[in-house]
Protein backbone atom coordinates (compact mmCIF):
# COMPACT_ATOMS: atom_id res chain seq x y z
CA UNK A 1 0.00 0.00 0.00
CA UNK A 2 1.39 3.41 -0.92
CA UNK A 3 1.70 5.72 2.02
CA UNK A 4 -1.05 8.39 1.96
CA UNK A 5 1.61 10.88 3.07
CA UNK A 6 3.52 10.49 -0.22
CA UNK A 7 0.51 11.46 -2.34
CA UNK A 8 -0.29 14.38 -0.04
CA UNK A 9 3.28 15.69 -0.32
CA UNK A 10 3.47 15.56 -4.15
CA UNK A 11 3.20 19.37 -4.62
CA UNK A 12 6.24 19.84 -2.36
CA UNK A 13 8.23 16.80 -3.52
CA UNK A 14 7.67 17.31 -7.27
CA UNK A 15 7.28 21.07 -7.66
CA UNK A 16 8.81 22.65 -4.52
CA UNK A 17 5.53 24.39 -3.72
CA UNK A 18 5.73 26.51 -0.58
CA UNK A 19 3.65 29.31 0.90
CA UNK A 20 4.52 32.83 1.88
CA UNK A 21 2.94 34.65 4.84
CA UNK A 22 1.07 37.72 3.58
CA UNK A 23 1.69 39.40 6.94
CA UNK A 24 5.46 39.12 7.45
CA UNK A 25 6.68 37.60 4.15
CA UNK A 26 8.21 34.48 5.73
CA UNK A 27 8.29 31.47 3.33
CA UNK A 28 7.32 28.04 4.67
CA UNK A 29 8.27 24.67 3.22
CA UNK A 30 6.26 22.57 3.70
CA UNK A 31 3.43 25.11 3.66
CA UNK A 32 1.79 26.04 6.99
CA UNK A 33 -1.69 27.12 7.99
CA UNK A 34 -0.67 29.59 10.71
CA UNK A 35 2.52 31.70 10.64
CA UNK A 36 4.61 30.92 13.75
CA UNK A 37 6.25 34.35 13.48
CA UNK A 38 3.28 36.76 13.22
CA UNK A 39 0.35 34.34 13.77
CA UNK A 40 -1.00 35.41 10.36
CA UNK A 41 -3.39 33.05 8.58
CA UNK A 42 -3.16 34.54 5.07
CA UNK A 43 -0.66 32.99 2.66
CA UNK A 44 0.15 33.18 -1.03
CA UNK A 45 1.55 30.19 -2.97
CA UNK A 46 5.19 30.39 -4.04
CA UNK A 47 7.86 28.08 -5.44
CA UNK A 48 11.30 27.53 -3.96
CA UNK A 49 14.36 28.32 -6.04
CA UNK A 50 16.07 25.27 -7.57
CA UNK A 51 19.46 26.83 -6.80
CA UNK A 52 21.32 27.01 -3.51
CA UNK A 53 24.50 26.03 -1.70
CA UNK A 54 25.60 23.36 0.75
CA UNK A 55 25.28 24.43 4.39
CA UNK A 56 26.38 21.19 6.03
CA UNK A 57 26.56 17.54 5.06
CA UNK A 58 27.17 14.01 6.26
CA UNK A 59 28.21 10.88 4.38
CA UNK A 60 26.15 7.75 5.02
CA UNK A 61 28.10 4.49 4.88
CA UNK A 62 25.67 2.20 6.71
CA UNK A 63 22.21 2.86 5.35
CA UNK A 64 18.66 1.65 6.00
CA UNK A 65 17.77 -1.49 4.01
CA UNK A 66 16.11 0.27 1.04
CA UNK A 67 19.14 2.52 0.45
CA UNK A 68 21.84 -0.13 1.12
CA UNK A 69 22.91 -0.42 -2.54
CA UNK A 70 23.50 3.35 -2.78
CA UNK A 71 26.21 3.63 -0.08
CA UNK A 72 28.31 5.64 0.37
CA UNK A 73 26.05 8.61 -0.28
CA UNK A 74 25.82 12.13 1.07
CA UNK A 75 22.92 13.91 2.70
CA UNK A 76 23.20 17.69 2.97
CA UNK A 77 21.37 20.67 4.35
CA UNK A 78 21.02 22.98 1.36
CA UNK A 79 20.32 26.71 1.75
CA UNK A 80 18.21 27.61 -1.29
CA UNK A 81 18.27 31.08 -2.83
CA UNK A 82 15.52 32.89 -0.93
CA UNK A 83 16.52 31.49 2.46
CA UNK A 84 14.64 28.20 2.89
CA UNK A 85 16.78 25.25 4.04
CA UNK A 86 16.04 21.69 2.94
CA UNK A 87 17.64 18.33 3.72
CA UNK A 88 18.39 16.26 0.63
CA UNK A 89 20.71 13.71 -0.91
CA UNK A 90 23.54 15.05 -3.12
CA UNK A 91 24.01 12.77 -6.15
CA UNK A 92 26.13 12.31 -9.31
CA UNK A 93 29.39 12.93 -7.42
CA UNK A 94 31.77 11.29 -4.99
CA UNK A 95 31.44 12.13 -1.28
CA UNK A 96 34.89 13.79 -1.42
CA UNK A 97 33.69 16.26 -4.09
CA UNK A 98 31.22 17.81 -1.64
CA UNK A 99 32.14 20.81 0.54
CA UNK A 100 30.34 23.46 2.56
CA UNK A 101 29.48 26.48 0.40
CA UNK A 102 29.52 24.60 -2.92
CA UNK A 103 26.68 25.65 -5.28
CA UNK A 104 24.04 23.03 -6.10
CA UNK A 105 20.80 22.78 -8.05
CA UNK A 106 17.81 20.54 -7.45
CA UNK A 107 16.85 17.80 -9.90
CA UNK A 108 13.95 15.33 -10.14
CA UNK A 109 14.98 11.80 -9.15
CA UNK A 110 13.64 8.53 -7.79
CA UNK A 111 13.79 8.66 -3.98
CA UNK A 112 12.82 5.09 -3.13
CA UNK A 113 10.84 2.04 -4.12
CA UNK A 114 8.19 0.82 -1.71
CA UNK A 115 9.30 -2.81 -1.85
CA UNK A 116 9.60 -4.92 -5.02
CA UNK A 117 6.00 -4.50 -6.17
CA UNK A 118 5.11 -1.21 -4.49
CA UNK A 119 4.96 2.33 -5.80
CA UNK A 120 7.98 4.32 -6.92
CA UNK A 121 8.53 7.53 -4.94
CA UNK A 122 10.00 10.54 -6.74
CA UNK A 123 11.19 13.93 -5.52
CA UNK A 124 14.07 16.39 -5.48
CA UNK A 125 17.77 15.71 -4.96
CA UNK A 126 20.74 18.04 -5.30
CA UNK A 127 23.59 17.88 -7.84
CA UNK A 128 26.73 20.06 -7.80
CA UNK A 129 26.31 22.89 -10.31
CA UNK B 1 11.02 18.41 -60.65
CA UNK B 2 11.30 21.81 -62.34
CA UNK B 3 10.02 23.80 -59.35
CA UNK B 4 13.07 22.74 -57.39
CA UNK B 5 15.52 24.59 -59.58
CA UNK B 6 13.21 27.62 -59.76
CA UNK B 7 12.86 28.03 -56.00
CA UNK B 8 15.41 25.94 -54.09
CA UNK B 9 14.42 27.49 -50.75
CA UNK B 10 10.91 26.05 -51.01
CA UNK B 11 11.20 22.97 -53.16
CA UNK B 12 8.24 21.02 -51.83
CA UNK B 13 5.52 22.46 -53.98
CA UNK B 14 3.28 19.49 -53.33
CA UNK B 15 3.33 20.07 -49.56
CA UNK B 16 0.87 22.51 -47.99
CA UNK B 17 2.51 23.90 -44.86
CA UNK B 18 0.23 23.72 -41.83
CA UNK B 19 2.26 26.06 -39.63
CA UNK B 20 2.46 23.34 -36.94
CA UNK B 21 5.78 22.14 -35.61
CA UNK B 22 8.24 22.07 -32.74
CA UNK B 23 8.11 25.21 -30.53
CA UNK B 24 10.49 23.97 -27.83
CA UNK B 25 12.84 21.01 -27.38
CA UNK B 26 15.14 19.60 -24.73
CA UNK B 27 17.32 16.55 -24.13
CA UNK B 28 18.83 14.79 -21.16
CA UNK B 29 21.68 12.30 -20.81
CA UNK B 30 22.87 10.78 -17.51
CA UNK B 31 26.43 11.72 -16.49
CA UNK B 32 27.73 8.18 -16.04
CA UNK B 33 29.61 6.42 -18.86
CA UNK B 34 31.14 3.03 -19.50
CA UNK B 35 33.68 2.49 -22.27
CA UNK B 36 33.10 -0.24 -24.85
CA UNK B 37 36.57 -1.62 -24.09
CA UNK B 38 35.62 -2.19 -20.42
CA UNK B 39 32.60 -4.26 -21.47
CA UNK B 40 34.73 -6.17 -24.02
CA UNK B 41 37.40 -6.97 -21.40
CA UNK B 42 34.73 -8.32 -19.05
CA UNK B 43 33.66 -10.92 -21.64
CA UNK B 44 37.11 -11.68 -23.11
CA UNK B 45 36.32 -9.97 -26.43
CA UNK B 46 38.80 -7.92 -28.46
CA UNK B 47 38.01 -4.27 -27.58
CA UNK B 48 39.24 -2.84 -30.88
CA UNK B 49 37.20 -5.15 -33.07
CA UNK B 50 34.09 -4.45 -30.97
CA UNK B 51 34.67 -0.68 -31.25
CA UNK B 52 35.32 -0.88 -35.00
CA UNK B 53 32.47 -3.29 -35.69
CA UNK B 54 29.84 -1.27 -33.84
CA UNK B 55 31.48 2.16 -34.36
CA UNK B 56 30.97 2.86 -30.64
CA UNK B 57 33.35 4.39 -28.08
CA UNK B 58 31.26 4.55 -24.91
CA UNK B 59 27.66 4.71 -23.71
CA UNK B 60 25.61 6.52 -21.07
CA UNK B 61 24.56 4.66 -17.91
CA UNK B 62 21.66 5.83 -15.73
CA UNK B 63 22.35 6.44 -12.02
CA UNK B 64 20.47 4.22 -9.56
CA UNK B 65 17.86 6.97 -9.09
CA UNK B 66 17.32 7.68 -12.79
CA UNK B 67 14.68 6.07 -15.01
CA UNK B 68 12.46 6.92 -17.99
CA UNK B 69 10.34 9.18 -15.75
CA UNK B 70 13.23 11.28 -14.35
CA UNK B 71 14.90 11.52 -17.79
CA UNK B 72 11.57 12.67 -19.27
CA UNK B 73 11.14 15.37 -16.61
CA UNK B 74 14.66 16.72 -17.16
CA UNK B 75 14.29 16.83 -20.97
CA UNK B 76 10.77 18.31 -20.80
CA UNK B 77 11.85 21.08 -18.40
CA UNK B 78 14.35 22.26 -21.02
CA UNK B 79 11.70 22.00 -23.76
CA UNK B 80 9.34 24.19 -21.70
CA UNK B 81 12.16 26.69 -21.04
CA UNK B 82 12.85 26.97 -24.77
CA UNK B 83 9.15 27.22 -25.70
CA UNK B 84 8.63 29.88 -23.03
CA UNK B 85 5.05 28.75 -22.39
CA UNK B 86 2.90 28.19 -19.31
CA UNK B 87 3.02 24.37 -18.80
CA UNK B 88 -0.69 24.37 -17.91
CA UNK B 89 -1.46 25.15 -21.55
CA UNK B 90 -0.05 21.75 -22.60
CA UNK B 91 -3.07 19.60 -23.44
CA UNK B 92 -1.35 16.27 -24.09
CA UNK B 93 1.67 14.46 -22.64
CA UNK B 94 2.82 11.39 -24.57
CA UNK B 95 5.87 9.36 -23.59
CA UNK B 96 7.35 6.71 -25.84
CA UNK B 97 9.62 4.19 -24.12
CA UNK B 98 10.55 0.54 -23.94
CA UNK B 99 11.45 0.92 -20.26
CA UNK B 100 8.47 2.57 -18.60
CA UNK B 101 9.12 2.07 -14.84
CA UNK B 102 5.58 0.79 -14.26
CA UNK B 103 4.02 -2.05 -16.25
CA UNK B 104 0.64 -0.52 -15.42
CA UNK B 105 0.54 3.27 -14.71
CA UNK B 106 1.61 5.64 -17.46
CA UNK B 107 4.95 7.42 -16.95
CA UNK B 108 3.19 10.59 -18.10
CA UNK B 109 1.10 10.75 -14.91
CA UNK B 110 4.21 11.41 -12.82
CA UNK B 111 5.88 13.55 -15.51
CA UNK B 112 2.84 15.80 -16.05
CA UNK B 113 2.46 16.24 -12.29
CA UNK B 114 6.14 17.12 -11.86
CA UNK B 115 5.92 19.68 -14.68
CA UNK B 116 2.76 21.29 -13.22
CA UNK B 117 0.55 20.32 -16.17
CA UNK B 118 -2.14 18.31 -14.29
CA UNK B 119 -5.13 17.91 -14.29
CA UNK B 120 -6.32 19.38 -17.65
CA UNK B 121 -4.26 17.03 -19.82
CA UNK B 122 -4.52 13.86 -21.90
CA UNK B 123 -1.76 11.38 -20.98
CA UNK B 124 -0.65 8.15 -22.66
CA UNK B 125 2.35 5.83 -22.91
CA UNK B 126 3.58 4.65 -26.28
CA UNK B 127 5.51 1.47 -27.02
CA UNK B 128 7.08 0.35 -30.29
CA UNK B 129 10.63 -0.77 -29.46
CA UNK B 130 12.99 2.05 -30.48
CA UNK B 131 10.46 4.19 -32.33
CA UNK B 132 8.05 4.89 -29.47
CA UNK B 133 9.46 8.43 -29.14
CA UNK B 134 8.67 9.40 -32.73
CA UNK B 135 5.20 7.84 -32.32
CA UNK B 136 4.57 10.32 -29.48
CA UNK B 137 5.83 13.12 -31.78
CA UNK B 138 3.62 11.90 -34.61
CA UNK B 139 0.42 11.89 -32.53
CA UNK B 140 1.28 15.21 -30.82
CA UNK B 141 1.74 16.86 -34.20
CA UNK B 142 -1.58 15.45 -35.43
CA UNK B 143 -3.54 16.65 -32.38
CA UNK B 144 -2.18 20.21 -32.63
CA UNK B 145 -2.79 20.25 -36.37
CA UNK B 146 -6.40 19.10 -35.81
CA UNK B 147 -6.90 21.89 -33.28
CA UNK B 148 -7.68 19.46 -30.43
CA UNK B 149 -5.00 20.89 -28.12
CA UNK B 150 -2.99 24.12 -28.15
CA UNK B 151 0.30 22.44 -27.21
CA UNK B 152 1.31 18.78 -26.97
CA UNK B 153 4.43 17.39 -25.28
CA UNK B 154 6.08 14.36 -26.90
CA UNK B 155 8.95 12.53 -25.22
CA UNK B 156 11.16 9.62 -26.26
CA UNK B 157 13.22 8.24 -23.37
CA UNK B 158 14.71 4.90 -22.34
CA UNK B 159 16.98 3.13 -19.87
CA UNK B 160 17.02 -0.16 -21.74
CA UNK B 161 19.56 -2.91 -21.28
CA UNK B 162 20.74 -6.05 -23.00
CA UNK B 163 21.47 -9.33 -21.24
CA UNK B 164 25.02 -9.56 -19.78
CA UNK B 165 27.42 -10.68 -22.52
CA UNK B 166 24.86 -10.08 -25.30
CA UNK B 167 25.87 -7.80 -28.18
CA UNK B 168 23.19 -5.35 -27.04
CA UNK B 169 25.11 -4.75 -23.83
CA UNK B 170 27.68 -2.70 -25.76
CA UNK B 171 25.06 -0.30 -27.08
CA UNK B 172 21.95 -0.16 -24.82
CA UNK B 173 22.14 3.17 -22.99
CA UNK B 174 19.99 5.83 -21.31
CA UNK B 175 18.69 9.25 -22.29
CA UNK B 176 15.88 11.06 -24.00
CA UNK B 177 14.50 14.11 -25.73
CA UNK B 178 11.28 16.13 -25.44
CA UNK B 179 9.45 18.21 -28.04
CA UNK B 180 6.54 20.59 -27.62
CA UNK B 181 4.33 20.86 -30.69
CA UNK B 182 2.41 24.05 -31.32
CA UNK B 183 1.33 26.61 -33.87
CA UNK B 184 2.97 29.85 -32.71
CA UNK B 185 6.68 30.59 -32.41
CA UNK B 186 7.49 27.38 -34.30
CA UNK B 187 11.25 26.64 -34.48
CA UNK B 188 11.00 23.62 -36.80
CA UNK B 189 7.89 23.33 -38.94
CA UNK B 190 6.77 19.80 -39.82
CA UNK B 191 6.44 19.70 -43.60
CA UNK B 192 5.57 16.02 -43.89
CA UNK B 193 5.24 12.78 -41.98
CA UNK B 194 5.21 9.22 -43.28
CA UNK B 195 5.12 5.86 -41.51
CA UNK B 196 6.18 2.44 -42.87
CA UNK B 197 5.22 -0.69 -40.89
CA UNK B 198 5.29 -4.50 -41.40
CA UNK B 199 5.15 -7.61 -39.20
CA UNK B 200 8.85 -8.53 -38.87
CA UNK B 201 10.11 -10.81 -36.04
CA UNK B 202 13.51 -9.13 -35.59
CA UNK B 203 13.35 -8.31 -31.87
CA UNK B 204 10.82 -8.86 -29.10
CA UNK B 205 10.29 -9.37 -25.40
CA UNK B 206 7.46 -11.49 -24.01
CA UNK B 207 5.65 -10.37 -20.88
CA UNK B 208 7.51 -11.22 -17.61
CA UNK B 209 10.79 -11.78 -19.48
CA UNK B 210 13.55 -9.48 -18.21
CA UNK B 211 15.65 -9.18 -21.37
CA UNK B 212 14.56 -8.93 -25.00
CA UNK B 213 15.46 -11.54 -27.63
CA UNK B 214 16.49 -10.91 -31.19
CA UNK B 215 16.14 -13.05 -34.26
CA UNK B 216 19.76 -12.77 -35.40
CA UNK B 217 19.40 -12.82 -39.18
CA UNK B 218 16.31 -10.59 -39.05
CA UNK B 219 17.98 -7.59 -37.40
CA UNK B 220 19.84 -6.03 -40.33
CA UNK B 221 18.61 -6.25 -43.93
CA UNK B 222 14.92 -7.26 -43.53
CA UNK B 223 14.37 -5.09 -40.46
CA UNK B 224 16.43 -1.91 -39.99
CA UNK B 225 17.40 -1.28 -43.61
CA UNK B 226 14.10 -2.29 -45.21
CA UNK B 227 12.08 0.01 -42.96
CA UNK B 228 14.48 2.98 -42.69
CA UNK B 229 15.11 3.03 -46.44
CA UNK B 230 11.42 2.39 -47.17
CA UNK B 231 10.28 5.32 -45.02
CA UNK B 232 13.04 7.68 -46.23
CA UNK B 233 12.48 6.96 -49.95
CA UNK B 234 8.71 7.36 -49.70
CA UNK B 235 8.78 10.64 -47.73
CA UNK B 236 11.31 12.06 -50.23
CA UNK B 237 9.04 11.02 -53.08
CA UNK B 238 5.93 12.50 -51.47
CA UNK B 239 7.63 15.83 -50.71
CA UNK B 240 9.39 15.93 -54.09
CA UNK B 241 12.73 16.37 -52.29
CA UNK B 242 16.12 14.78 -52.87
CA UNK B 243 18.91 14.11 -50.33
CA UNK B 244 20.92 17.16 -51.42
CA UNK B 245 17.99 19.45 -50.42
CA UNK B 246 18.67 18.65 -46.74
CA UNK B 247 21.19 20.29 -44.44
CA UNK B 248 20.92 17.49 -41.87
CA UNK B 249 19.59 13.95 -41.59
CA UNK B 250 19.28 11.62 -38.62
CA UNK B 251 18.33 7.95 -38.64
CA UNK B 252 17.77 5.59 -35.72
CA UNK B 253 21.17 4.69 -34.25
CA UNK B 254 21.19 1.10 -32.84
CA UNK B 255 24.97 1.27 -33.34
CA UNK B 256 27.27 3.60 -35.22
CA UNK B 257 27.41 1.58 -38.42
CA UNK B 258 23.74 1.04 -39.42
CA UNK B 259 22.78 4.74 -39.83
CA UNK B 260 26.00 5.43 -41.75
CA UNK B 261 25.26 2.55 -44.15
CA UNK B 262 21.61 3.60 -44.57
CA UNK B 263 22.60 7.21 -45.30
CA UNK B 264 25.11 6.09 -47.92
CA UNK B 265 22.52 3.87 -49.63
CA UNK B 266 20.13 6.84 -49.76
CA UNK B 267 22.74 9.28 -51.06
CA UNK B 268 23.35 11.43 -47.98
CA UNK B 269 26.86 12.71 -47.28
CA UNK B 270 29.01 12.46 -44.14
CA UNK B 271 28.50 16.20 -43.57
CA UNK B 272 24.72 15.86 -43.55
CA UNK B 273 24.94 13.03 -40.99
CA UNK B 274 27.65 14.48 -38.74
CA UNK B 275 25.54 16.60 -36.34
CA UNK B 276 22.86 14.05 -35.51
CA UNK B 277 25.20 11.03 -35.39
CA UNK B 278 25.94 11.13 -31.63
CA UNK B 279 25.68 7.38 -31.07
CA UNK B 280 29.42 6.79 -30.80
CA UNK B 281 29.49 8.54 -27.39
CA UNK B 282 25.86 8.15 -26.32
CA UNK B 283 25.09 4.53 -27.26
CA UNK B 284 21.62 3.42 -28.30
CA UNK B 285 19.05 5.25 -26.18
CA UNK B 286 16.25 3.31 -27.94
CA UNK B 287 13.15 5.56 -28.02
CA UNK B 288 15.44 8.51 -27.29
CA UNK B 289 17.91 7.74 -30.11
CA UNK B 290 16.84 9.63 -33.25
CA UNK B 291 14.91 12.25 -31.18
CA UNK B 292 18.11 13.16 -29.28
CA UNK B 293 19.96 13.25 -32.61
CA UNK B 294 17.29 15.71 -33.80
CA UNK B 295 17.79 17.83 -30.65
CA UNK B 296 21.54 17.94 -31.41
CA UNK B 297 20.69 19.18 -34.92
CA UNK B 298 18.28 21.83 -33.61
CA UNK B 299 21.08 23.08 -31.30
CA UNK B 300 23.03 24.33 -34.32
CA UNK B 301 20.48 24.49 -37.17
CA UNK B 302 20.09 27.65 -39.28
CA UNK B 303 16.83 29.23 -40.48
CA UNK B 304 15.63 27.83 -43.82
CA UNK B 305 17.44 24.50 -43.48
CA UNK B 306 15.61 21.21 -44.09
CA UNK B 307 16.07 18.26 -41.73
CA UNK B 308 15.10 14.60 -42.31
CA UNK B 309 14.44 12.26 -39.37
CA UNK B 310 13.72 8.55 -39.79
CA UNK B 311 13.26 6.39 -36.70
CA UNK B 312 13.15 2.60 -36.50
CA UNK B 313 11.36 0.30 -34.09
CA UNK B 314 11.71 -3.46 -34.17
CA UNK B 315 8.60 -5.39 -34.88
CA UNK B 316 8.91 -3.39 -37.19
CA UNK B 317 8.36 0.15 -38.43
CA UNK B 318 9.87 3.53 -39.27
CA UNK B 319 8.48 7.05 -38.87
CA UNK B 320 9.76 9.77 -41.19
CA UNK B 321 9.58 13.54 -40.59
CA UNK B 322 10.66 16.46 -42.76
CA UNK B 323 11.32 19.65 -40.77
CA UNK B 324 11.91 23.18 -41.99
CA UNK B 325 13.88 25.36 -39.56
CA UNK B 326 12.48 28.87 -38.97
CA UNK B 327 14.02 32.19 -37.86
CA UNK B 328 12.68 31.49 -34.34
CA UNK B 329 15.34 28.78 -33.81
CA UNK B 330 17.91 31.47 -33.01
CA UNK B 331 15.74 32.68 -30.09
CA UNK B 332 15.70 29.30 -28.33
CA UNK B 333 19.02 27.55 -28.99
CA UNK B 334 20.84 29.10 -26.02
CA UNK B 335 17.97 28.97 -23.53
CA UNK B 336 18.69 25.45 -22.21
CA UNK B 337 21.22 22.58 -22.24
CA UNK B 338 22.70 21.57 -25.58
CA UNK B 339 23.15 17.90 -26.49
CA UNK B 340 26.89 18.13 -27.13
CA UNK B 341 27.41 19.71 -23.68
CA UNK B 342 25.42 16.88 -22.07
CA UNK B 343 27.46 14.43 -24.14
CA UNK B 344 30.97 15.71 -23.45
CA UNK B 345 30.89 17.79 -20.22
CA UNK B 346 30.99 16.37 -16.68
CA UNK B 347 31.28 12.72 -17.66
CA UNK B 348 31.83 10.22 -14.81
CA UNK B 349 33.43 6.96 -15.97
CA UNK B 350 32.56 3.72 -14.18
CA UNK B 351 34.03 0.23 -14.47
CA UNK B 352 32.10 -2.97 -15.23
CA UNK B 353 31.63 -3.84 -11.56
CA UNK B 354 30.05 -0.48 -10.79
CA UNK B 355 28.03 -0.75 -14.01
CA UNK B 356 26.63 -4.14 -12.96
CA UNK B 357 25.59 -2.62 -9.64
CA UNK B 358 24.01 0.42 -11.31
CA UNK B 359 22.05 -1.74 -13.74
CA UNK B 360 21.11 -4.21 -11.00
CA UNK B 361 22.74 -7.07 -12.89
CA UNK B 362 23.90 -8.41 -9.53
CA UNK B 363 21.43 -9.06 -6.75
CA UNK B 364 22.12 -7.29 -3.47
CA UNK B 365 21.60 -9.16 -0.20
CA UNK B 366 19.12 -6.44 0.75
CA UNK B 367 16.81 -7.21 -2.20
ZN1 LIG C 1 3.93 35.83 9.22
Amino acid sequence: MPSPRYAKEIPQRYRLEANKCSGCGEVFFPPRLICPKCKGEKFEPTRLSEKGKIDSFTTIRVAPKQFANETPYTVAVVALDGGVRITTQVVDCKPEDIAIGKPVRLVFRKIQEEGKGGILCYGYKAVLS
Amino acid sequence: MLERSVNPACPATAVVLSGVGIIGYGAYLPRYRIKVEDIAHQWGMDPNSMKRGLMLEEKTVPALDEDTITISVAAARDAIKRAGINPQEIGAVYIGSESHPYAVKPSGTVVAEALGICPDVHVASYEFACKAGTEAMWVSHGLVKAGEVKYALAIGADTSQGAPGDALEYSASAGGAAFIMGRDKVVAEIMATYSYTTDTPDFWRREYEHYPQHGGRFTGEPAYFKHVLGAAREILKRTNLKPSDFAHAVFHMPNGRFPQQASKMLGFTKEQMETGWIVSWMGNTYSGSSPTGLAAILDIAEPGQLVLLVSFGSGAGSDGFVFKITEQIKEVQNKANKVRDLLFNNRIYIDYGMYAKFRRKIRMSSE
